[in-house]
């Protein structure tokens, strides 16, 4: 019972860490066809933004709370500022090429943005694990569980639940879906494209970044953190269909239980195992879980 | 269509080629007379290794090189630069894949015309390296990469190793807690799923079933490389009934796992060994849990035996960097310090001596460095043994820093296989030979 309890709240933990970085990798593809590789380096620069911002907070010793909005909000301002310098010198160039091209030009952004990571922030590793053990733990039987770990778990809930709401319910959400459905006619019917694609990069570019500062407490902000989320985001993002939001929550939680269970019942296959029902998911669904059939164009 | 000037010009060419290409070929083996004597160092200098391993070890080389060449070093090692001449250093970043480290260590002999190259984190890497430096019979000092396989798999002429196997770690690591907790019944692991977790592991258990075969091993976990989520893991720990958690995790791995664990108070109920939890204490200070076992593969940093020379060392790391030196760079000097030693032997008046010149004196040398003493006793003499040490780290709060105390010392001959038995062989025949 015990176990089984486990897996579930670690799965929830593990999807919750997913789906926060993949929700933006997935929103940029689904409006404008990017496979956005740069989009480590949203989480990288929300990662090191945090860690900056954490450590200046708490060395002074102010309110734990002040320390978490700190982080969120200084991360995000670094997202914006990023996605519109990236969106508005590199992009724009560059809509409308073919998808091969757009996948090289985000790589080699990628690439230049951890070059400038190493110029801001140097080599070195910036330890921001105050707000994690600041947030405390609770037992649950012989189970003890981070209390930051069970805020994860709300914020990819609110994350969820804003977008829906967002996509559905505003102007800009029926603005979005219209241009997702066919660009064109979108543009036709009087739609700002351009605008659309520079906001949606943007809005994509600050949640990526608002990955990186969540997780910043968790792990050792250092180089090479955005590589080893972006293949991760990727794997997620076919599960749930390139482009779909409800997807990606889909395909994040799908992962996050599978490995738990792994980790718990049989280590041996862990590593195989998000990889594996990537494939398994792909062979009966090769578009993924939530992309609808698209009509072929002659 | 044939064209005589084309062909003219790819004439040139090609004879322009054949002569680099010759003259790349012939030049590392050849004695020449330079004002200065070039070294290629390699390290990582970016990605997740840079912080822990990569910089703290090419910081160990800048500040060697200038003492050196200011002819400061302590004796025996007090001639100025290699031999009376100063040592020139290109570094160089290990990042990249397997092929390009490759490329950079070519463009070092062959273009750069290095004297020698230190450097190497990465086993893969050492490994790729090896039979292009055998190749080039070009003189290659591994200063960090700990696996046995490079001098197990055939005899080495070129390739030298001053720092100890990863052996030591393993075989130590389980002498330390089964004299400090005998009464253990079980134990779990975490460990990076890659060679050098895998191995770790792998040694760890064999020595532990060899000296406690009643010891039985509960939780095995495997997370991938630079996984940075480990909550799976720690649930499956803290449903574990064992005592001791061993971990050969390093740089961002360690730190993560350590922050991570930290939030759900697995240090309370397990004491945590980490074999390269050294590298990490200056960082993490008082989040390094108080009790845990720290090792710094090989008697570097704190664990380093107390001499004027270590003393001499730590202040200008420190006076130079702000932070006391960590393992890497204790490998890194004790690796050129051998190098320089070697070279200076092998150097008969002005004339530099030739790579198999340098070989020749290499093999086999013993000598006292910062870290103490080191032999290169296995490997045909070409690999280093040294004594380890663990010891239990605690956050002293009245100075504000991290300390090891209760060190214990094992010698070379307790934890290193014998000449001519392979690490994994001597540890499942019974580690037999170890004189402790």
């Amino acid at each position: 019972m015990l176990t089984a309890f486990a897996i579930l709240i670690d799965g929830l933990v593990y999807a919750a860490y997913l789906f926060i970085v993949a929700v933006g990798l997935t929103l940029i593809f689904g409006v404008m066809k990017i496979l956005n590789v740069a989009h480590g380096s949203f989480y990288t620069f929300g990662a090191y933004g945090a860690a900056t911002a954490i450590g200046i907070y708490f060395d002074r010793g102010w309110p734990d709370a002040g320390g978490f909005l700190l982080m969120a909000l200084l991360a995000m301002a670094l997202g914006l500022v990023l996605g519109l310098i990236l969106e508005r010198s590199v992009m724009r160039l560059v809509y409308g090429r073919d998808e091969v091209v757009m996948v090289l030009v985000t790589y080699a952004a990628f690439l230049i943005l951890e070059d400038v990571v190493i110029l801001v922030w140097g080599a070195q590793s910036y330890p921001t694990y105050q707000p994690l053990l600041a947030a405390g733990n609770t037992a649950v039987g012989a189970l003890i569980l981070s209390n930051y770990d069970l805020g994860l778990i709300a914020t990819a809930a609110l994350i969820a639940v804003i977008s829906w709401w967002a996509l559905k319910f505003t102007r800009y959400g029926r603005l979005l879906t219209a241009v997702i459905f066919d660009r064109e006619t979108a543009a036709a019917f009087g739609i700002n494209v351009t605008a659309v694609y520079t906001i949606t990069f943007v809005i994509g570019a600050m949640l990526g970044a608002l990955g990186g500062a969540i997780m910043a407490p968790k792990i050792a902000v250092t180089l090479g953190i955005g590589v080893e989320v972006i293949v991760l985001a990727f794997a997620v993002v076919a599960i749930g269909g390139m482009g779909s939001i409800e997807g990606a929550l889909i395909g994040a939680l799908i992962v996050g239980i599978c490995r738990a269970a792994a980790v718990h019942l049989v280590p041996q296959v862990e590593l195989f195992v998000i990889y594996g029902v990537m494939a398994l998911v792909l062979m009966i669904r090769p578009y993924g879980l939530f992309v609808r059939a698209q009509p072929r164009r002659i | 269509m044939f064209n005589r000037e084309s062909s003219l010009a790819g004439a040139l060419k090609s004879s322009w080629l054949l002569a680099a290409l010759l003259g790349a070929a012939i030049f590392p083996a050849q004695a020449q007379n330079a004002s200065t004597i070039k070294l290629g160092i390699v390290s990582f200098l970016t990605g997740p290794a840079a912080a822990p391993f990569g910089i703290p070890g090419r910081n160990g080389a800048e500040v060697l090189i200038d003492a050196m060449n200011a002819g400061k070093v302590p004796a025996p090692f007090n001639k100025i630069g290699f031999g009376g001449t100063t040592v020139e250093a290109k570094y160089i970043d290990e990042t990249g894949s397997a092929a390009n480290v490759v490329t950079e260590f070519r463009n070092l002999v062959q273009r750069d015309q290095v004297e020698a190259v230190v450097g190497y984190i990465s086993s893969g890497n050492c490994l790729a390296v090896t039979p292009v430096a055998e190749e080039l019979k070009a003189i290659t000092v591994f200063y960090d990469c700990g696996t046995p396989r490079i001098f197990e798999e055939k005899p080495r002429a070129y390739v030298f190793r001053v720092s100890p196997l990863s052996t030591i770690d393993n075989v130590g690591a389980a002498r330390y807690l089964l004299a400090k907790k005998p009464d253990v019944t079980s134990y779990s692991g975490i460990n990076q799923n890659y060679a050098w977790g895998q191995d770790s592991w792998r040694d760890f258990t064999g020595a532990m079933q060899v000296l406690a075969p009643k010891v039985t091993i509960d939780k095995s976990l495997f997370p991938k490389l630079f996984a940075g989520e480990y909550g799976a893991e720690i649930s499956t720990l803290l449903t574990s009934s064992s005592p001791v958690l061993h971990t050969s995790f390093y740089d961002g791995d360690l730190e993560a796992f350590l922050y991570q664990e930290q939030a759900r108070a697995l240090d309370k109920r397990m004491t945590i060994i980490a074999t390269t939890g050294e590298a990490a204490i200056w960082r993490l200070r008082d989040k390094m849990p108080d009790g845990t076992i720290i090792g710094a593969r090989g008697p570097f940093g704190p664990l380093a035996p107390d001499s004027e020379f270590n003393r001499w060392f730590q202040k200008i790391y420190t006076d130079r960097y702000g932070t006391p030196p960590t393992y890497p760079a204790y490998q890194m000097v004790m690796s050129l310090l051998g190098l320089k030693l070697a070279y200076e032997k092998a150097r008969k008046g002005d004339t530099k001596p030739t790579s198999d010149e340098i070989a020749a004196s290499f093999k086999g040398i013993e000598f006292e460095g910062p870290a103490g003493v080191v032999k290169l006793a296995i490997g045909d003499g070409h690999q280093g043994i040294m004594g380890t040490a663990y010891g239990i780290y605690r956050f002293n709060k009245a100075k504000n820093e991290p300390e090891i105390v209760d060190i214990m010392r094992f010698p070379a001959e307790c934890v290193n296989p014998p000449a001519g038995v392979t690490a994994d062989d001597w540890i499942k025949d019974g580690m037999k030979g170890a004189k402790c």
